[in-house]
């Protein structure tokens, strides 16, 4: 099948039952989608699909056929990193990291619609995140501190 | 905030660089153990118990072993049969025996989820499919999940051979007790006689699970000389090592681990369940295997901490004295013996000078997986029994609590209840500070929005912290960075606070120091990262290492000047001759030159230190009850922490909040939830809710520092005991609320509503 991830245009042979995540994990390489859970609970896995942040594990391979998917290793724009990824190490908004990539890319797909989120938008935006860490303060400034807002401490 | 005392003291400890992983860990590069690969890797699955208690009467694995595509099919009958052998991990004991029989069954599995085979394949999928094949016949017994069941005499036995022990005696015939030890001291009989208050309750826990989101993962080969290569998640390489070679019985040198980036731990990434597992496939394949759990799996199969019965007893003078306390505290080990009952005996009543003081741990063996370290092991619970207790007695005193602990506190030269004399530590300290912050000085409005009803609870916590065996070597390169090797797996930032000690010694910036965590044989043995050691050990080696750098380089630029070694001094980063004010370097500047004098610098330390201070907490929790639901929601939450000296604020403010993240979850909401059959039926995310951004306030931080003189910085552990007081601190806050005592966890919606009913 087709999949376009992190602008390239690829084609996989896989079976239709497998998950975004393992494709993504397995067949492409793209080692920075991380599985926590396999069951849409922990937010790990989740990656950009046309924008929108989306659990890869619970999404089966063949919907995301021909729709631009975005990963934590296309998320920097070129040699410029996202302003989250740049927040996220500023702020340390983790301590082991592993839930990281997925509240990257949740709280990309929340600036892209909304450059100014309020508080309350962050955290709903991203509740659907475990990080067993307890980084949740950290991560709220950091992506405070890459919204329109700016750098506010 | 901060109290800082070091401010001003030190050029790179107290600031807050940036860590060296940090761009790896935002762009997806950092390499975890599930993200290894090999040529020819085969893929494993294991197929685990459904009963939480059988026997195995036969393991038929032919259709498996057919299926196309299947490399190997192992059981416990692979295994080489491990020695009776203790060995100590560093956060509690571990026994070969058991540790082979839990990670693949014998005869007997003794939880659901206990491994009974195991499969590898050319894919994931035909493992799982082949491990689905195996046919295992069971005959079904009946499991026992609490302490208290267990101790009962009739009760199902876990283990039949267990020899189990009574106060130094070993006790005739079968049974779950796997150990009952007592420390007393003074005289309890007399204290209580003294006593104007007794106070004296029982409480139950509930198992629950350090709940890290990275699963547990290991990759192994075996080669044709029978040597093991382990690439794996793990809180220490060297344990792992061990564990492996014992659990596989090779000599430790046969076994080689490289350890990868890890997703969490908390303590719960000491034992190795994967490891020889993985290790035996590749023996049987002649390829490498890889092992990845599911989340189902982390949650029935590894070690989570013990539910518990417990009882505390304490007597104090209308005065505020404490005279006595007493204390039984009853730990499920699991299903091998070895709770962390006796870390929790050694914090139980640590945060008092109390003159009189017996304490009861039982170690008792139940059809639970077998538990493991989780933050501060056994000393949450005890807290949550003796905390409660102290806030009813501050109560019937009508004395503030604070001011109660700051009365009772231990202090340096006080007798802990099981021996040790307490050092310099930092309880009255913690306690003033906790007292001084903004929460405590700003009165709680009792009468929330909408009917919900408010309270404040206030707790303290103790933890030891360990010192242990860490190795640090730095090499220096010639243009002035050194590269830092040390075999502390990096948790949360440790490859940073490790790095700035030796900055700070060799008097250069924290990010010249390239820090890199080895394999098992890049470095010398290092102990686990747990115990709150990592900082305080690895960190002393860091700068034994350092200093060893810079005698050399003192050789160096004595050589370089044609002068005798004592005309060279070290001060502020460079190397300057005391007669001659001319002859300076900086460390740079040296380093330019090693290579015309003699070649490359490095230096490097072993140690394994003495001095860890132990380290307080107190804690304040603001929390808001909806009595129509039960609801609670925690709305304000301050930390006060003695850390010693804060190396890099950021990441011991990021443990202190964490901690409490994960205490909030313990107290209001997980646990382990068994069905009559003893297994567990909340094994997922969705059904075990550990706490999200919605359900904590953002956590107020305050920096106590009481260098600890067993340090060259005066580092005490930090990881660890702030997790101590939380599950009491909110049981406190849930009493100011609603005037009720709950003394069992969790403290629930249900349980609220019950007890709220229970009242009218
Ligand atoms: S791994 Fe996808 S939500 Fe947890
Ligand atoms: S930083 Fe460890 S889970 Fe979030």
């Amino acid at each position: 099948m087709h999949l376009k991830v992190n602008d390239e245009s690829l084609e996989v042979a896989v079976d239709a039952e497998r998950t975004l995540l393992s494709v993504l994990r397995h067949e492409l390489g793209l080692m920075g989608t991380k599985y926590g859970c396999g069951e849409g609970n922990c937010g790990a896995c989740t990656v950009l699909i046309d924008g929108e942040a989306t659990r890869s594990c619970i999404t089966p391979v063949t919907s995301a056929g021909g729709r631009e998917i975005t990963t934590i290793e296309g998320l920097a724009n070129g040699d410029e990193l996202h302003p989250v990824q740049e927040a996220f190490v500023e702020h340390t908004a983790f301590q082991c990291a592993y839930c990281t990539s997925g509240f990257i890319m949740s709280s990309a797909a929340l600036l892209d619609r909304n450059p100014s989120p309020s508080d309350a938008q962050i955290q709903s935006a991203l509740s659907g995140h475990i990080c067993r860490c307890g980084a949740y303060g950290r991560i709220l400034k950091a992506v405070k501190s890459a919204s329109g807002e700016g750098g506010a401490e | 905030m901060t109290t800082e005392t070091t401010k001003g003291k030190y050029n790179v400890i107290g600031t807050r660089p940036i860590r060296h992983d940090g761009y790896d860990k935002v762009t997806g590069r950092a390499i975890y153990g599930a993200d290894i690969k090999l040529p020819a890797l085969l893929q494993g699955a294991v197929l685990r118990s459904p009963h939480a208690h059988a026997r195995i009467k036969s393991i038929d694995t032919s259709a498996a072993k057919a299926l196309p595509g299947v490399s190997a099919v192992i059981t416990s009958a692979d295994f080489p049969g491990a020695h009776d052998t203790l060995i100590d991990l560093g956060e509690g004991a571990i026994n070969f025996r058991y540790a082979s029989n839990n990670v693949m069954a014998g005869d007997k599995v003794l939880y659901k989820g206990h491994p009974v085979a195991a499969v590898a394949a050319l894919d994931k999928n035909t493992a799982l499919e082949a491990a689905a094949l195996i046919k295992v016949d069971y005959e079904v017994l009946k499991p026992v999940s609490t302490v208290m069941e267990a101790l009962k005499p009739g009760a199902p036995i876990v283990l039949e051979d267990l020899e189990g022990q009574d106060l130094g005696e070993k006790i005739d015939g079968q049974t779950n007790q796997a150990n009952h030890i007592r420390h007393e001291f003074g005289d309890v009989e007399k204290g209580f006689a003294e006593a104007d208050i007794v106070i004296e309750h029982e409480f139950d826990t509930a198992m629950v699970h350090q709940g890290y989101i990275e699963p547990h993962n290991a990759t192994a080969t075996w080669d044709e000389e029978g040597r093991v290569t382990i690439w794996t998640s793990t809180q220490g390489s060297f344990p792992t090592r061990r564990q492996t070679a014992g659990i596989l019985r090779l000599p430790d040198s046969s076994v080689k681990v490289i350890p990868l980036e890890i997703g969490g731990g908390f303590g719960g990434k000491i034992p190795s369940y994967l490891e020889p597992v993985a290790a035996i496939l590749s023996r049987e394949t002649g390829r490498p295997v890889k092992l990845l759990m599911e989340r189902t799996s982390v949650f029935e199969s590894t070690g989570p901490t013990p539910g518990t019965w417990m009882s505390a007893k304490v007597g104090v003078k209308n005065d505020g004295t404490i005279t006595a306390a007493t204390a039984d505290l009853r730990f499920d080990a699991g299903a091998y013996p070895g709770s962390p009952v006796g870390a929790g005996m050694m914090c139980v009543f640590s945060c008092y000078d109390i003159p009189n003081t017996r304490i009861d741990g039982y170690d008792v063996v139940v059809n639970k997986p077998k538990t493991a370290a989780y933050r501060a092991p056994g000393a949450t619970q005890a807290a949550y029994a003796m905390e409660t207790v102290v806030d009813e007695i501050c109560q019937k005193l009508g004395m503030d609590p604070l001011e109660f602990r700051i009365k009772n506190a231990a202090k340096e030269g006080t007798r802990r209840a099981d021996g040790p004399i307490h050092p310099i530590i930092g309880a009255v300290e913690t306690h003033e500070a906790a007292k001084a912050s903004d929460h405590w000085n700003t009165p709680l409005e009792k009468n929330g929005s909408d009917g919900k009803l408010r309270g404040r609870g206030v707790a303290s916590g103790y933890w030891f912290n360990i010192g242990l065996k860490s190795a640090v070597t730095i090499s220096v390169n010639e243009d002035g960075t050194v590269a830092l090797t040390e075999g502390s797996t990096d948790i949360g930032g440790s490859r940073a606070s490790i790095a700035m000690m030796a900055a700070e010694v060799l008097g250069i910036p924290a990010e010249e120091v390239r820090p890199h965590v080895a394999d098992s044989e890049g470095i010398g043995y290092t102990d686990v990262t747990g115990g709150s050691r990592t900082t305080y050990a690895t960190g002393y080696a860091a700068h034994d290492a350092a200093q060893d750098v810079v005698v050399q380089l003192r050789e160096r630029a004595a050589k370089l000047w044609d002068v005798e070694v004592d005309e060279i001094e070290f001060a502020n980063g460079s190397y300057q001759s005391k007669s001659d004010p001319e002859l300076r370097l900086s460390h740079k500047e040296l380093a330019s030159k090693l290579g015309s004098t003699g070649g490359p610098v490095i230096g490097s330390a072993s140690v394994d230190p003495e001095g860890a201070g132990g380290a307080y907490s107190t804690q304040i929790c603001d929390i808001e009850i909806d009595p129509e639901t039960g609801k609670t929601d925690v709305i304000r939450y301050t930390i006060v922490q003695d850390v010693g000296t804060a190396i890099h604020p950021s990441y011991v403010e990021g443990q202190m909040q964490g901690a409490v993240a994960q205490c909030i979850g313990w107290a209001l909401n997980e646990e382990y939830f068994l069905n009559d059959d003893g297994a567990m039926v909340n094994s997922s995310f969705l059904d075990y809710r550990m706490p999200t951004s919605l359900d904590l306030p953002e956590i107020e931080t305050i920096i106590v520092e009481v260098p600890n003189p067993g340090h060259p910085f005066g580092v005490r552990g930090v990881g660890e005991v702030p997790i101590v007081p939380g599950v009491a601190t909110v049981a406190n806050a849930i009493h100011d609320a609603l005037g009720i005592r709950l003394r069992t966890t969790p403290m629930n919606a249900g349980s609220i509503l019950a007890a709220l009913k229970a009242k009218k």
